[in-house]
């Protein structure tokens, strides 16, 4: 196991990279944490799988180094990085029984077959696959094969990481469930580093204690759940993360105020530096509410109830702005929208802005 | 997929049936009567049983025929099976370089068999021939018109040239369909280079690679124009394959009875592996789509 | 190291494939003097005269045109029945599919050999000996079969969902099958005339047995000419060399479907 850094890493598909757009993957730098579970999100075509096959050698980055620990594995082959990965589609050797498919990684490197042994019964436990050991892989279920393909990833004990790329696409709704849960299991118990990519904000947000959170080839955030919905770092991660994403709404920005083009004043719970470039600030439908008066006027266009609470689609002074209100909450007589101040988030130019005395602080 | 029960869908098979019952039912017919009968021209026949059956069954010379058309098929499948196999595992799997390869590769199949002949005829001799020549320039003795063995060496590098790529381009359809996470997996899993071909390459390729056995065992046992432009068949009889045989007989010496016994029999055959083919391949079928349903 | 390898099995093997049609090459552009006379690895004195020959001589020229009218013939015949047929195989299962379709499969195997002379005389008592459609009819014989199976391949890809919204969207069935189905299925098209077009222009038992002069095809007329005119070798190399042509086109068309083809396993 170990931690890996990203240095100065970018990686371009084209020889001979001019501008920024040649680049599959801008310059980062960063540091996973050993023993830490990761969860790469982003849209299709950001990057993700770019990124994970830099990590896992499948893929030479055309810039910058990659390290383990203190290792510089930039041009280190896959099979000496120690490292295991999981595919979106299961990858199982059909003509192999389930025990030759977990032990084989283990044999390739020669291990003494006693411990292959104890170490497959293990895994299988862990998988809940004892019971199909020796059956050939061959026409079993993809859920049942996925399993497997998480048993091989897990079945070395000194990997340094364990890659997930989108692992559970092809999995029924109800298995997720199980199979995510397992592997959190999996995580406390071995505490292997994982690398978990995905395009599904729910199996991020639940799987990892770090989401990063990519956008066109540009790692945009790096923080947990929490993080991630109060103060998102980029517009981008406002709109990706929550359901639905963060309202924006354009502004001037000046102290602790927000003054709308129409001259609505919002107040904002922290002081800014004035800002140039185009300003905006975000809110989430979850921190706005009702009011009778003292907000922006809100036009209700449709109202959706999901379950537990209900989602306003609505416009605020010609923009478009949602709002979620608890089950029960009238919505005669409350025409107007207010925001909590203190979760109002500045933006500059997509990116945010961090408040005067957080900045001092 | 779910079939729907239609009886109508018989006028849409209509065409083929008649253009098909055309060109193989009617000629079967003739061929049935004359294995059947006796004539002595003018389009009399006098009913003869089984006796040319029984004639055929107890020739030695088709016993011969048999005896080497069974060798030949043997030796083409032994060498062009895995020559097929290694070249797929060597082509270049996609680029510029590939569809060249490709289209070399195709190349001879696309030769009418005659020219086959004629190319390996002319590429063999010892005066004007490339190979030839250079054989005897180093001073080997070779010459296939003379030569039982130097003849079989001929006609079974001949069809090596002209079908393996059959077999490679069939090996290599089925490694194009294996998706490039299991050799991500294999590298990750230190597998090497034998155990991606054992067990990925391999059992990706099992379905096709039974196909080519069949084909090229069927087409190796009904091979006759290639041989014969180069050999004639000789020296001797050393090189008369089943459908050679059989030509001379119908055609040659106009026997037309034990011509047409023999035909049915080496009909039947083909039959009975033509019926192991089309298991294999409605089994083979049915195992895919039942994949594609678990994925 | 590894990609070094493979490019040498490959350069031996392509070398071994084109050597052969080398050899024909450099013997169709030499003089007979020099074929006969010396042994050169290229040709010395560079002529064309056996091309010249073959395309200036109508009983050379014709064997081309015969071969080719008869391969499109047979090509446009196979492709055009097959289509419904295949259609029906991939959608319906109706009385008798099954022995059906196992029956057109041993015409595929059959061997030539066993149906040389029945074709011959019935052929001939029909009228239609040494005419290109007897050919073409007779190449049906391997060739129906073939593009039936191929094409059904094909169709079973399409889902049968296409078929019913067509048909609510009020759709006839012909009009359904040229206007959306075919071109749907366009490269499954493609394959299956390639396989006709190869199969019928490489075969030569058939096509020999059935013709004598008006339709004789190119590869006949080659084995005839050389025993007739003596060994005019450069003549002959130039024919086979010519013979070759067509197909090289046809298959640098269809490149990137040949896999696809063979991935079928329907060949």
């Amino acid at each position: 196991m170990a931690q890996i850094t990203l240095k100065n890493l970018a990686h371009s598909y084209f020889p001979n990279p001019q501008s920024d757009k040649d680049y599959a993957l801008k310059e980062m730098d960063h540091v996973w944490q050993d023993g830490g579970a990761y969860a790469l999100l982003g849209s299709s075509g950001c990057g993700k799988t770019t990124l994970l096959n830099i990590i896992s050698g499948l893929l030479r980055p055309s810039h910058g180094r990659v390290l383990f620990g203190d290792r510089d594995v930039t041009d280190a082959p896959t099979a000496e990085r120690n490292i295991a990965q999981v595919f979106q589609f299961p990858v199982v050797y059909d003509t192999m029984s389930v025990r030759d498919n977990l032990a084989f990684p283990l044999r390739n490197r020669g291990m003494d077959a006693a411990y292959i042994k104890a170490r497959v019964d293990q895994i299988a436990q862990m998988i809940g696959m004892e019971a199909w050991l020796s059956r050939k892989a061959q026409g079993l279920t993809a859920d049942a094969k996925q399993k497997i393909s998480l048993g091989r990833g897990m079945v070395r004990e000194d990997v340094n990481a364990i890659l997930f790329d989108e692992p559970l696409t092809v999995i029924d709704p109800h298995m997720k469930w199980e199979l995510r849960t397992q592997l959190k299991q999996l995580h406390r118990q071995f505490g292997h580093t994982m690398i978990y990519v995905t395009h599904d904000q729910t199996e991020a947000l639940t799987f990892a204690d770090k989401v990063v959170v990519m956008y066109d080839g540009r790692v945009v955030q790096m923080g947990t759940p929490e993080e991630l919905f109060e103060t998102p770092a980029h517009t981008f991660v406002g709109y990706f993360i929550g359901s639905p994403g963060m309202n924006f709404l354009t502004a001037d920005v000046q102290g602790n105020r927000a003054t709308l083009p129409g001259g609505d004043v919002v107040g904002l719970g922290a002081s800014y530096a004035p800002q140039s470039g185009r300003v905006q600030i975000g809110i989430r439908p979850e921190h706005a509410t009702l009011v009778a008066s003292g907000g922006l006027p809100f036009v209700i266009r449709r109202v959706e109830d999901v379950g537990r609470h209900r989602l306003l689609r609505g416009e605020v002074l010609g923009n478009a702005l949602n709002v979620v209100i608890p089950e029960g909450m009238p919505v005669d007589g409350l025409p107007q929208v207010a925001f909590a101040p203190a979760k109002i988030n500045v933006y500059a130019d997509d990116w945010r802005v961090a408040p005067a005395q957080e900045r001092a602080a | 997929m779910e079939k729907t029960q239609n009886n109508k869908a018989w006028f849409l098979v209509l065409p083929v049936l008649v253009i098909v019952a055309f060109s193989a039912v009617i000629p079967l017919m003739t061929v049935v009567n004359y294995a059947f009968n006796d004539t002595f021209g003018n389009n009399e026949f006098f009913w003869a049983g089984l006796e040319w059956f029984d004639e055929m069954v107890h020739s030695e010379r088709l016993h011969e025929a048999l005896g080497r058309q069974a060798l030949f098929s043997a030796i083409i499948l032994a060498i062009e099976v895995p020559l097929g196999i290694f070249v797929a595992l060597n082509m270049p799997k996609k680029g510029f370089w590939s569809s060249v390869v490709l289209v070399l590769m195709a190349l001879p199949l696309l030769i009418p068999f005659n020219v086959v002949g004629t190319i390996w005829q002319i590429f063999g001799r010892t005066d004007i021939g490339l190979l030839g020549h250079t054989l005897a320039a180093i001073g080997i003795d070779y010459n296939y018109t003379n030569d039982p063995l130097d003849a079989w060496i001929t006609v079974v590098v001949m069809d090596v040239w002209h079908w393996t790529s059959l077999v490679a381009l069939l090996c290599y359809a089925g490694l194009q369909s294996i998706p490039q996470a299991y050799y991500q997996a294999a590298k990750i899993d230190q597998a090497s280079r034998w155990a991606v071909f054992r067990y990925i390459e391999l059992p990706k390729m099992k379905g096709v690679l039974l196909i080519a056995v069949l084909l090229r065992f069927m087409d190796s046992f009904m091979i006759y124009t290639e041989p014969f432009v180069v050999t004639g068949g000789g020296p001797g009889n050393s090189t008369t394959f089943l459908s050679i045989d059989l030509v001379k007989m119908a055609v040659g010496q106009f026997d037309l009875g034990p011509a047409a016994a023999f035909s049915l029999m080496y009909f039947l055959v083909i039959l009975l592996v033509s019926w192991v083919f089309y298991t294999v391949m409605t089994n083979l079928d049915r195992a895919q789509t039942s994949m594609g349903e678990g994925n | 190291m590894r990609i070094k390898s493979q490019a040498v099995v490959m350069a031996l093997y392509l070398l071994f494939l084109m050597l052969p049609i080398y050899w024909l090459l450099n013997m169709s552009l030499k003089t007979n003097a020099e074929i006969t006379g010396t042994f050169s690895l290229y040709p010395h004195e560079f002529t064309l005269r056996n091309y010249r020959v073959i395309l200036t001589d109508p009983s050379w020229y014709m064997g081309y045109v015969n071969s080719i009218i008869y391969v499109v013939m047979n090509t446009v015949i196979s492709i055009a029945v097959a289509l419904p047929a295949a259609y029906a195989f991939s959608r319906y299962s109706f009385m008798g599919d099954k022995h059906l379709f196992f029956w057109l499969l041993t015409n595929r195997m059959s061997p030539p050999a066993v149906f040389a002379l029945p074709f011959f005389q019935l052929y001939s008592s029909i009228g239609l000996f040494d005419t290109h459609i007897a050919v073409a009819l007779a190449h049906c014989l391997f060739n129906v079969p073939l593009a039936v199976w191929i094409l059904e391949g094909f169709m079973r890809g399409v889902p049968k969902e296409i078929d019913e919204t067509a048909y609510i969207d009020g759709y006839s069935f012909p009009r359904f099958f040229v206007k959306i189905f075919m071109p749907l299925i366009a490269s499954g098209i493609g394959v299956a005339a390639f396989f006709c077009f190869m199969f019928s222009w490489v075969e030569l038992l058939l096509s020999r047995t059935l013709t004598s002069v008006n339709a004789k095809p190119i590869a006949a007329t080659m084995t005839r000419t050389v025993s007739a005119s003596g060994m005019d070798w450069g003549v002959l190399a130039a024919a086979g060399v010519l013979t070759i042509v067509p197909g090289a086109l046809v298959i640098w068309f269809v490149r990137n479907y040949i896999a696809k083809g063979f991935a079928l396993g329907r060949v």
